[in-house]
């Protein structure tokens, strides 16, 4: 193991030396012997399977309280050279580390202002405050808010300070956490939980620069993503977990994309191919007709569109052009008008629930928002949607209806094996699963519905290289071997042309065309960027 | 993963999506509907209040001067309520913890035997400490039981009366000493079951100024006048469109405030028997204190405290706030408070009774904000002041309403004590059948 500390020789210029961390969950080990270092101004990577430990090690090292109820971690931390005891997430705060964590820390009632100043507000004093305290001075609006823009301002985004978070698009709510961290004025040290699996690729590539730009002002940065080419192109040193164990750390220049897969996962990832069936003698399962969605940020401005019964139909597109609200439009979730037929009959628009009793799911890109039960065990999070649109999974007792105990576990211990869902078993709860895992549950749970057509918007996002070919092998298997239609939306073309028969490629609100997945980069490049039209 | 820790018991796939809801464009009709939906219970309670003052007959002299006593009486207990609401807490139902502490304090300060203002004032005083040490406890006590924090408050409130008892029956007399043939039984153990104030604190606080009503009216709507017309001038040098919905309400209210005054000094001028109401305005003063209290601290660092610990206690911790301090903070605040309103309840009431008087104070008070308009996470100044006028107005008509329809003045009674409990089961009921739809869409 090449130690990154060796290169140097004052120990000073450290910013952040974690030592000999480790972590028990419950008798679990999730981290052994972790040790990592980073200087003023270092961005530094760190990969690992799902469940591999990454957040963990950022949890103890933000001083989280799901690791002190848990018994603390081993190991020392030493922040500019002095140990440090991080005790509390204020505490870190006040050491000058700043986290942006893999799930959203927002209040979403709050306007954006609130959110980037929660419990740092600018105050200004009145008379109570003299003599009652610093508590009660009042909030001085508007400094809150010229601050507020100015962290916006320096992320470029030109949205009102002091709009509301919640339905806010994903990506914008993952920047204000960002500009958040930004306006902290103490910061030395930030740390970026998956900031992009939320995001499309313009997105994250703006979220990448941003990132450099930070990390030139001095602040070093700890970044956590499962796209390893972000990794390549920002990082200078990375460290590879696995299992809890640290495999390896290294400096870019010394390794590829290649590498790091083989050394995260211990094999060689092959891709997922498979033979496209012939569609054109199938009838039309569902069809949507002049679509238009009030999504903001993705909003769709009038779309034909014809699924055929038993495909893989891939949705592809740029980021803002609205191939994200084509699924979330048809499902209820947004506003929209239009005509949508469903085997011959019409779609409730908005209207979740009548959709998903017509045999329809979801798996939301914003997988974040759409709430697991955390306190509930895998198994029940998995049919519980399934239960409740279908009555599934239910035995029947005369006038009670009771859980089917055996029917569920077996169930959910298939969609474990299949999506590799790493955890203590079915009972165990989804509050203790890493974020990646979590996530297969949520597509677990789409598919326990057994729709007839699967809307899935970017599956893969926030789960690790390996994980992903499970995932896409998996739909692939369900459409072979139930005829489950799947309508697939993703920001990653290598994955649409994976396994989707046809991909339309939606520019500015419309479709622009369907090409086949042997079409040429070049064809699909040109209609992204709205050369062609409706050439295919 | 889940990002909201109060959307945990909602099905998996409503959640998120209401917050998507709540930002789309409404058409007239769906905010009509919305608008009734959402204030179901005091739509229903201001029917029921128009029908019952019909079949009452009372006369509006009448009716005023009894409202305005319940008011001036009521408000700053129901006030007591919007901070632990604001905290994510509930309703406080514990405030009775610290209407026994104000309580405890006006034995005591009547035993001494002073009275009027300064006994008032000293009422105060003395309750201030206990009210805050109980709050204390009770904060603590609610820390441990998060989730579960208006229940554990209710049977904390029985419990508490159970202390109370065994302080003022079994104590009084041989642990704490006190020689009073009026107030202690003849054994000289325990207190006497009800307690007079004729002599002392009754009215203390009531009787500093009172007005004739219209001039009350009129005073106030002055004031209110120049307070609105400031906020608008102000506004519109801001010049910002969020400004643009509050600009129209602030609109509103000067015009309603105009008509207001209009009537007050007509009515003033005239032979109205309304002149015969008299307003205890001192009261009525503290009484817009502490609403100016509720609004001023919703500005403060504090208030934004109690909001964001209220919205998300995860979020909130992992900003580095102190979750439990701040949520002991908002009880104490509350306890205190119901303390002082307890005070200015019985110096009202004129007399009360000692082992039940502050039982259902928790109750009523929780009910009258429900039926103004409040919810478990919702709760403000105005919620409290309709609420207290909804509420006491069905007190004062049922029984009368009641004898009208039934012709019997007994039954009359009867209706009133059923109305009392009615009102709580059915505005809770209500709020929980509101919550229910709501959370169906
Ligand atoms: N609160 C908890 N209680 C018990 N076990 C936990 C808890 N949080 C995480 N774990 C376990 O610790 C291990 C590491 O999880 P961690 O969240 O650090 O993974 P990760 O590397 O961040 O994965 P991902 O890429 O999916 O986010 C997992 O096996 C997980 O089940
Ligand atoms: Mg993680």
């Amino acid at each position: 193991m090449q130690r990154i500390r060796d290169r140097t020789l004052s120990k000073e210029s450290f910013v952040l030396q974690m030592d000999g961390i480790g972590k028990e969950y419950y008798g679990n080990r999730v981290l052994n012997d972790i040790s990592l270092a980073i200087r003023p101004g270092e961005i530094h990577g760190i990969v690992g399977e799902n469940g591999a430990g990454k957040s963990t090690l950022m949890n103890i090292l933000f001083g989280m309280a799901v690791i002190h109820s848990t018994g603390g971690h081993d190991g020392t931390i030493k922040i500019d050279g002095k140990p440090s005891h991080i005790s509390s997430p204020l505490q870190a705060m006040q050491l000058g580390i700043g986290m942006v964590h893999q799930e959203f820390m927002l209040i979403p009632g709050y306007s954006i202002t609130e959110n980037i100043k929660l419990n740092r507000e600018i105050t200004k004093d009145n008379i109570f405050s003299r003599f009652a305290g610093e508590r009660v001075k009042t909030l001085n609006v508007e400094a809150m808010q010229k601050d507020a823009r100015k962290s916006l301002d320096t992320l470029n985004m030109n949205i009102e300070e002091w709009a509301v978070v919640s339905g806010l698009p994903v990506g914008h709510k993952q920047f204000i956490e960002i500009a958040r961290e930004l306006d902290k004025t103490n910061l030395k040290l930030l740390v970026f939980d998956e900031p992009t699996a939320v995001l499309t690729e313009s997105e994250a590539d703006r979220l990448l620069d941003a990132m450099k730009h930070i990390a030139q002002a001095g602040i070093a940065i700890l970044f956590i993503t499962h796209r390893l080419h972000e990794i390549i192109e920002v990082c200078d040193t990375i460290t590879v977990l696995r299992d809890g164990h640290l495999v390896v750390q290294k400096e870019k220049e010394n390794t590829d994309i290649y590498e790091l897969a083989e050394m995260m996962v211990g094999s060689r990832i092959t891709d997922v191919t498979r033979e496209i069936p012939d569609i054109s003698a199938k009838s039309t399962i569902l069809s949507v007709k002049n679509l238009q969605v009030d999504m903001p940020g993705e909003s769709v401005k009038g779309v034909d569109l014809e699924v055929k019964e038993g495909e893989i139909l891939g949705i592809g597109g740029l980021a803002g052009h609205g191939k994200l609200g084509i699924s979330n439009g048809v499902m209820g979730l947004y506003d929209s008008t239009g005509t949508v037929m469903f085997r011959g009959t019409p779609v409730t628009l908005n209207n979740p629930f009548s959709v998903i009793n017509q045999g329809l799911a979801f798996v939301s890109e914003d997988r974040r928002g759409v709430g697991l039960l955390l306190n509930s065990s895998i198994e029940l999070n998995i049919v519980f949607s399934a239960i409740q649109a279908h009555n599934e999974f239910v035995i029947k007792r005369g006038p009670f209806s009771q859980m089917d105990d055996k029917a569920i576990r077996a169930y959910a211990r298939k969609m474990i094996k299949d999506l590799d869902i790493r955890c203590t078993g079915p009972q165990q709860p989804t509050r203790r699963l890493s974020g990646g895992n979590q996530q297969k549950v949520c597509i677990a749970r789409a598919l326990a519905l057994k729709p007839k057509l699967l809307f899935v918007s970017e599956p893969t996002r926030g789960i690790d290289i390996g994980a992903k070919k499970l995932v896409l092998e998996t739909l692939v298997r369900l459409n072979k071997e139930f005829g489950m239609t799947v309508v697939m939306t993703s920001s990653e073309l290598a994955e649409l042309r994976s396994i989707c028969g046809r991909i339309a490629i939606v520019t500015e609100g419309k479709i622009a065309g369907v090409l086949k997945p042997t079409d040429s980069d070049v064809d699909f490049g040109l209609m992204m960027a709205g050369e062609i039209n409706a050439a295919g | 993963m889940n990002k909201k820790h109060n959307n945990e018991q909602k099905p998996a796939l409503t959640a998120g999506i209401e917050e998507i809801k709540e930002i789309k464009h409404l058409t007239p009709g769906e905010k009509i509907k919305k608008f009734l939906v959402n204030n179901m219970v005091t739509i229903l309670f201001v029917i029921l209040c128009g029908i019952g003052l019909r079949l009452s007959g009372l006369s509006m002299a009448f009716y005023l001067n009894d409202i305005v006593n319940r008011i001036a009486r009521n408000s700053f207990l129901i006030l007591a309520l919007i901070i632990p609401v604001m905290a994510g807490m509930g309703l406080n139902f514990a405030i009775v913890l610290g209407a026994m502490a104000g309580q405890a304090a006006i034995i005591f300060v009547t035993h001494w035997g002073f009275g009027g203002p300064f006994g008032i004032l000293l009422c105060a005083l003395l309750a201030a400490p206990g009210a805050l040490f109980l709050g204390w406890m009770t904060g603590r006590l609610l820390n441990r039981a998060r989730g579960k924090e208006m229940i554990t408050s209710l049977i904390l409130g029985f419990f508490a009366n159970g202390v109370y008892q065994l302080i003022f029956l079994l104590m009084i007399g041989t642990i704490i000493p006190m020689q009073n043939e009026v107030l202690v039984l003849s054994s000289g153990i325990g207190l006497r079951t009800t307690i007079d104030l004729s002599d002392g604190l009754r009215y203390g606080l009531d009787d500093i100024i009172r007005t004739p009503f219209p001039l009350f009216v009129l005073m106030f709507s002055a004031v209110a006048l120049v307070v609105l017309v400031v906020l608008l001038v102000r506004m519109r040098s801001r010049q910002l469109a969020v400004d643009a919905p509050k600009r129209k309400k602030l609109i509103m209210w000067s015009v309603f405030t105009l008509v207001l005054l209009g009537w007050s000094l007509m009515t003033h001028f005239s032979l109205s028997q309304i002149n015969l109401v008299r307003v205890p305005t001192f009261t009525m003063l503290v009484i817009a204190v502490l609403c100016l209290f509720n609004i001023f601290i919703v500005k403060t660092k504090l208030g934004q405290d109690f909001r964001s610990v209220g919205q998300d206690q995860h979020i909130a911790q992992v900003s580095g706030i102190n979750v439990d301090r701040t949520r002991i903070q908002a009880i104490m605040i509350s306890t205190l408070l119901a303390a002082w309103g307890h005070i200015i309840f019985l110096q009202n009431l004129g007399a009360f009774s000692t082992y039940g008087s502050h039982e259902q104070v928790g109750m009523f008070a929780s009910a009258a904000i429900l039926i103004g308009g409040a919810s478990v996470s919702k709760a403000t100044v105005g919620h409290a002041i309709l609420g207290a006028v909804l509420f006491h107005t069905l007190f004062i008509v049922s029984p009368l309403a009641g004898r009208n329809l039934m012709g019997d003045a007994q039954l009359g009674e009867y209706f009133r004590t059923f109305v009392a409990y009615g009102v709580i089961g059915v505005s809770l009921g209500l709020h929980a059948w509101r919550k229910l739809i709501q959370s169906r869409k």
